[in-house]
């Protein structure tokens, strides 16, 4: 039989799919231990039980200065930002993308000015955040709006242009006002295209949530990075990333799960990765 | 399989060159040392550039390559990581990083100690008892915060009275300009430049400390215990151009001229940041002050701030975790682990003509 057309049982495919990360592992492992045969307090390639440890003191163990338990205030605060900044894009997109999408007068008015807009690296504006919003919270989440917020909006308005002529004109012959074909016939079908805006958003997010902790910040998962970073701490910084990568996952997981369970229909042609 | 065998390729390729270490004891020709961008540094890179530094390599049959690294701790990580042989560093980054890494280190050069460069400022307010209750601005964990846990000392308050916010050096001077910070604790040039601004009131700066922030040339000790001719002829490059930078004549104008260049700023923005750097510009004075009664106690300070800062290395059990070893002999901290070690005896030498 050809290769294209064999497939890995339940049991291979878990494996296979385990083999790359039990290999990483294992490399940094070898690494890691042959730059600590020479140097035992080696801080690049720290060995697992001293990430494990580092983990589990940032965890559960009450800082020395502040008596917090830094892993959980820094994930709080950090989601915190990250939620609010996403909701604030995921109404803008839903909003803005209804209007740029269904009506032309708002799309010519709009749609270019958005597309130009978009286009800015988020991060080249931080300063003028700074003086606008000051230090604070606001000037973070904004990061997040404006790294997010205009490619969730286009997504999401080209998600309306998609939708069928016939199906508006349809419902257009059938007598119905603006209001009710955006509530009834534009929302259900754009509404899980916006959960995949926000699930790609959430991409981005990520990056510039990170970023603006690592400049002005007292709590939070980049801040943290970035703080420890002054002195090498490697067996801190590399169990934060890979939570952070786990809380990623985690989140991009629900909304998938969110979006099969309430748009059943829209995930009926197959399934995607 | 396929992706099994790349991600393993992947991972090869990115670990092995962390695996194979350069701190490897032997002898060796070619040195590399790093430098960042500090007042009391800036002579490394002119050393580099005016060739003096060739030519005390060629003395000593060697080669020395003096690299300027733009960011300074990642200048220290890449000292502690092996790639480099030596690197300039404060004493308390020193004991921090390399040190509570394990890298064993030592002061070859003890250049000068900040006699003002660092600095806490106030907006709108000029005594630093009004600091009470403020949100700070600063590098958490670097000189900017020791200077700051050293100020409150001297007025009876602890850093629990107020907060310290992580910022960015970078962007320090534009965070002045926002309406809610206060205060900030920074370093020169920031420091100079936000103290320029109408309401900026400085408080206290490391003058109040004098010899506690220390600016040093640190290299590895294996290193140099392999290698006595490369410390001699750091050494002697040294203090070649200290003599002719302290001059008045053309060619020391000359020489601080082309490090304000380099720094940006000119000659008479550089001839202000060098006074308020205490410079040894003898080595017999480098010698004397690492000889001083006050350095254990000193290095005894900084590592009682690393430990309450929960830097001092993980797992650190007290602040005498790291041990610190001094001219005299005595060591401060554990003795079987001695990371780092004042050691004059390279600048003895150049102060005795020697090299």
């Amino acid at each position: 039989m050809r290769i294209i057309n064999r497939k890995p049982s339940r049991v291979t495919a878990l494996a296979l799919g385990a083999l790359p990360f039990v290999a990483t592992i294992i490399v940094y492992s070898v690494a890691s231990h042959y730059r600590r045969l020479e140097n035992p307090a080696d801080k690049l390639l720290p060995s697992l039980e001293s990430m494990g440890a580092a983990f589990w003191r940032m965890a559960a163990i009450p800082d020395r200065r502040s008596g917090d338990l830094l892993l959980w205030v820094d994930t709080i605060d950090s989601l915190w930002r990250l939620g609010t900044g996403m909701a604030v894009s995921t109404v803008m997109a839903l909003s803005l993308g209804i209007a740029i999408g269904f009506i032309p007068h708002v799309r010519s008015a709009l749609a270019p000015y958005l597309a130009t807009f978009s286009l800015i690296p988020p991060i080249t504006i931080l300063p003028i955040l700074f003086i606008t919003f000051g230090l604070g919270e606001v000037a973070k989440i904004a990061l997040i709006v404006i790294g997010t917020a205009p490619v969730m909006i286009r997504s999401t308005a080209q998600a309306v242009l998609d939708i069928p002529r016939e199906m508006i004109i349809k419902a257009e012959t059938l007598g119905a006002t603006v209001w009710q074909m955006i509530t009834r016939l534009v929302l259900p079908q754009v509404l899980p295209k916006l959960i995949t805006a926000l699930r790609l958003g959430l991409v981005p997010a990520w990056i510039f949530l990170i970023s603006a902790e690592a400049i002005a910040s007292t709590t939070g998962l980049g801040y943290r990075i970035f703080l420890v970073r002054r002195y090498l701490a490697m067996d801190v910084i590399l169990p934060y990333v890979l939570w952070i990568t786990l809380l990623a996952f985690l989140l991009d997981r629900l909304l998938l799960l969110l979006s099969r369970r309430a748009f059943r229909w829209h995930h009926a042609g197959g399934d995607a990765l | 399989m396929k992706s099994f065998a790349k991600a393993s390729l992947i991972a090869a390729a990115l670990s092995l060159p962390l695996s194979i270490s350069s701190a490897q004891a032997e002898e060796k020709k070619d040195f590399k040392v790093c430098w960042s961008i500090y007042v009391g540094w800036m002579p490394w890179g002119y050393l580099q550039d005016s060739g003096i530094m060739k030519k005390w390599a060629d003395k000593y049959g060697i080669d020395v390559e003096i690299v300027q690294i733009n960011d300074y701790v990642e200048s220290i990580n890449q000292y502690t990581a092996g790639e480099y042989d030596g690197c300039s560093m404060t004493n308390m980054d020193a004991l921090s990083i390399p040190a509570g890494g394990g890298v064993d280190t030592t002061a070859l050069i003890v250049g000068d100690y900040s006699n003002g460069n660092d600095g806490i400022i106030l907006k709108d307010k000029t005594d630093l008892a009004e600091i009470k209750g403020q949100s700070v601005n600063l590098v958490e964990l670097s000189v900017s915060h020791y200077l700051l846990a050293r100020a409150l000392d001297t007025v009876g308050l602890s850093e629990k009275d107020l907060t310290v916010i992580n910022t960015s050096d970078a962007d320090m001077i534009a965070a002045y300009a926002t309406a809610d910070v206060t205060s900030v604790v920074t370093w020169n040039p920031l420091l100079s430049e936000i103290e320029a601004q109408p309401n900026a009131t400085k408080v206290f700066d490391s003058a109040g400390i004098p010899g506690e922030i220390i600016d040093i040339m640190m290299v590895n000790t294996e290193t140099l215990a392999d290698n006595p001719d490369f410390g001699k002829a750091l050494v002697g490059a040294w203090y070649e151009l200290m003599s002719i930078m302290s001059s008045d004549t053309d060619a020391g104008i000359a020489a601080r001229t082309a490090m304000a260049e380099a720094s940006g700023t000119d000659l008479a923005g550089y001839d202000a940041q060098l006074a308020t750097t205490k410079m040894f510009y003898t080595p017999a004075e480098a010698v004397e002050f690492s000889k001083a009664a006050e350095l254990p106690a000193t290095m005894k300070f900084v590592a009682e701030f690393l430990y309450d800062k929960g830097i001092l290395g993980e797992g650190a059990p007290s602040p005498e975790f790291v041990g610190v070893s001094f001219p005299d002999g005595s060591i401060y901290g554990d003795a079987n682990n001695v990371k780092l070690r004042f050691d004059p005896s390279y600048m003895q030498m150049a102060a005795d003509g020697a090299l």
